[in-house]
């Protein structure tokens, strides 16, 4: 009862800060920007430990968040191990790789309106499609290690940045194209110095798009079949023999490695594309 | 419609790589196939052959190539064997009366289409809320907002298998609740960014004008800022459904579902044969266009009801 009360005390007290500092003089402060979130986080946090402790649930159905954090401590051999495995070798090899194979194929496709009219809707339906679901093939493909992880990873990240790239090199308008042509800029110069430098805000979405589907492929592949070692291959086996608390915290690498590598694309992006108006404000 | 001509060029182009390329990936099966069946084939024996390009073991078997079209367990199946397949488990069963029975691939599409609607039905509504309380509340906007954005980045398939074994120990029968809660967890982001920007796209004037009216909160939000969201809600509706149908499907993967077009791809996955991998894959394609048309079309017709050109 006592952990029901002061989880519930915790919110309400929690909720009275950030009413507080939301409607104070300080809510422009970045301070209160980060205090806000992290402070709504943390709540959500407490309700979870004291709900599960409070109400008695079985920690075979959802372990508190403290029994998480000590399996995380525990087992962080296993973790880096897994770690490694998914999140370096399958889903990073398998992004760079489809990146650069997507930046490639726009800037070909990109000389031809013909291939841009025929390509464009084309990637369009594909990045709408539900492309996990060939994560089975490519593993008897490529065998169980990384390699088939990468591959699955590189379908899915392709045709999000194939569209967002083919449309970005379009962005640069009819008027800059003519300044480079006064200053006899080729095809290459106008490219380098004009287009892409244009093109980034809307590769970057498609690279923020595409770190999400890489973890997500990366993850889904090792459902499939993997070496004994990797997060998927971990969540899969440990809800079998019911070491819940390790899944969850594999689930929070997951979530940890996903919000980290998204961090690092929008840090990125800010250095990039500091000039356009969304980063600016 | 000046775009049909590029787009069939380029389908027709990619459908002859794909025929291409099943010569090289299933040369080897058809040449295991043809030892088996008497034939000589050089290298003789299939140890040899794996240290051999699939390039040199074309060359060297040029009468075995045509096999490898006509295999019952492919690497890589021809389109056309797809559509056969494909046809076989949903247009033959159609002819037989069977259109619902456990082997056709509409009933299938049927399940996973049901998990995918609930799915996109919760994320909607949950989205719809969250942009409301976001728009109307600064402690909302402050401490929920940045969270929305953290979700998107965890991989929801690390969660669905717990999702799935929470929802069975809490006594949910059967697989619909699990698989519509992923889907909605995928879905309702997009719906949230798009509702709020498009409940924010009134500008000052407009909300001014309507104070002048001495308009309440609730007729402001019914007669403006709500009429104003709809061009954005159907785009991200269009983004939503696609991402429901990507949770189902993923739901239905790593669990052990027996039913759904992604049980079809682990059942196919299990049992090899490819063919009903592909089929199913090519029915969850079909699904997705299905869908996001159809939601374009009611865009469409609402905005033109809306008088507003899009």
């Amino acid at each position: 009862m006592t952990w029901l009360s002061f989880a519930l005390l915790f919110w309400g007290l929690a909720w009275f800060v950030n009413y507080r500092l939301a409607i104070s003089s300080y809510r422009k402060t970045r301070a209160a920007r980060i205090f806000v979130p992290v402070l709504f986080g943390i709540t959500l946090l407490v309700l979870w430990e004291g709900l599960v402790r409070g109400l008695g649930v079985s920690p075979v159905i959802l372990p508190p968040p403290s029994d998480v954090g000590t399996a995380f401590v525990q087992s962080s051999g296993i973790l880096w191990e897994d770690f490694k495995q998914t999140v370096f070798k399958g889903a990073l090899t398998g992004f760079v790789i489809g990146c650069a194979a997507a930046f490639a194929c726009s800037v070909a496709i990109d000389r031809s309106a013909f291939l841009t009219r025929g390509l464009l809707p084309i990637g369009n339906f594909a990045a709408a499609l539900p492309i996990v679901g060939i994560a089975p093939i490519l593993v008897s493909w490529f065998g169980f290690d990384w390699h088939s992880k990468a591959a699955v990873v590189v379908v899915m990240v392709f045709f999000p940045i194939l569209v967002n790239t083919v449309q970005g090199l379009r962005e640069a308008d009819a008027m800059q194209r003519d300044l480079m042509r006064t200053y006899a800029a080729g095809y290459w110069q106008t490219l380098w110095k004009l287009r892409l430098p244009a093109a980034m805000p809307f590769v970057f979405n498609g690279l923020k798009i595409a770190t999400t589907l890489a973890l997500i492929g990366a993850i889904v592949a090792e459902y499939f079949g993997s070496p004994t070692r990797g997060m998927g291959f971990r969540i899969s086996t440990g809800v079998g023999s019911l070491s819940i608390d390790l899944v969850w915290a594999e689930i929070a690498v997951a979530a940890l490695a996903g919000t980290v590598f998204y961090g690092l694309v929008a840090a990125a992006e800010k250095a990039v594309t500091f000039w356009h108006p969304s980063q600016r404000g | 419609m000046k775009n049909l001509v590029p787009i069939l060029v380029v389908l027709a182009a990619i459908v002859a790589l794909w025929y291409a390329a099943v010569a090289p990936m299933n040369i080897r099966i058809s040449l295991d196939q043809a030892e088996r069946a008497g034939q000589v084939v050089t290298p003789e024996t299939s140890r040899e052959r794996r240290e051999t390009s699939v390039w040199v073991l074309m060359a060297s078997n040029p009468g075995a190539i045509s096999g490898g079209y006509a295999l019952e367990r492919p690497r890589l199946p021809t389109p056309g064997q797809v559509g056969q397949e494909l046809w076989k488990t949903t247009g033959e069963m159609v002819a037989k009366g069977r259109a619902f029975s456990k082997r056709s691939l509409i009933y299938h599409a049927g399940i996973t289409l049901k998990s995918t609607l609930w799915g996109f039905l919760l994320g909607t509504t949950l989205g719809i809320l969250a942009a409301v309380a976001i728009v109307y509340s600064r402690v909302a906007d402050m401490s929920l907002m940045p969270w929305a954005i953290i979700s998107q980045t965890i991989p929801i398939v690390a969660l669905a298998p717990m999702i799935i074994v929470v929802s069975s120990q809490l006594g949910i029968e059967g697989r619909g609740v699990p698989k519509a809660v992923i889907s909605a967890y995928l879905c309702y982001f997009p719906v949230l960014v798009g509702m709020v920007k498009g409940l924010r796209s009134p500008s000052l004037p407009q909300l001014d004008l309507l104070k002048t009216y001495n308009a309440s909160g609730a007729q402001g939000f019914f007669k403006l800022r709500l009429p104003s969201s709809v061009p954005y809600l159907f785009t991200s509706l269009k983004v939503g459904i696609a991402a429901a149908l990507v949770g189902t499907i993923v739901g239905e993967l790593p669990t052990g579902a027996v039913s759904g077009l992604g049980a079809r791809i682990l059942i196919g996955d299990q049992f090899g044969t490819p063919l009903a991998i592909w089929a199913a894959l090519l029915a969850a394609a079909i699904l997705a266009g299905l869908l996001v048309t159809l939601l374009d079309m009611l865009q469409r017709l609402a905005l033109r009801r809306m008088g507003l050109n899009a």
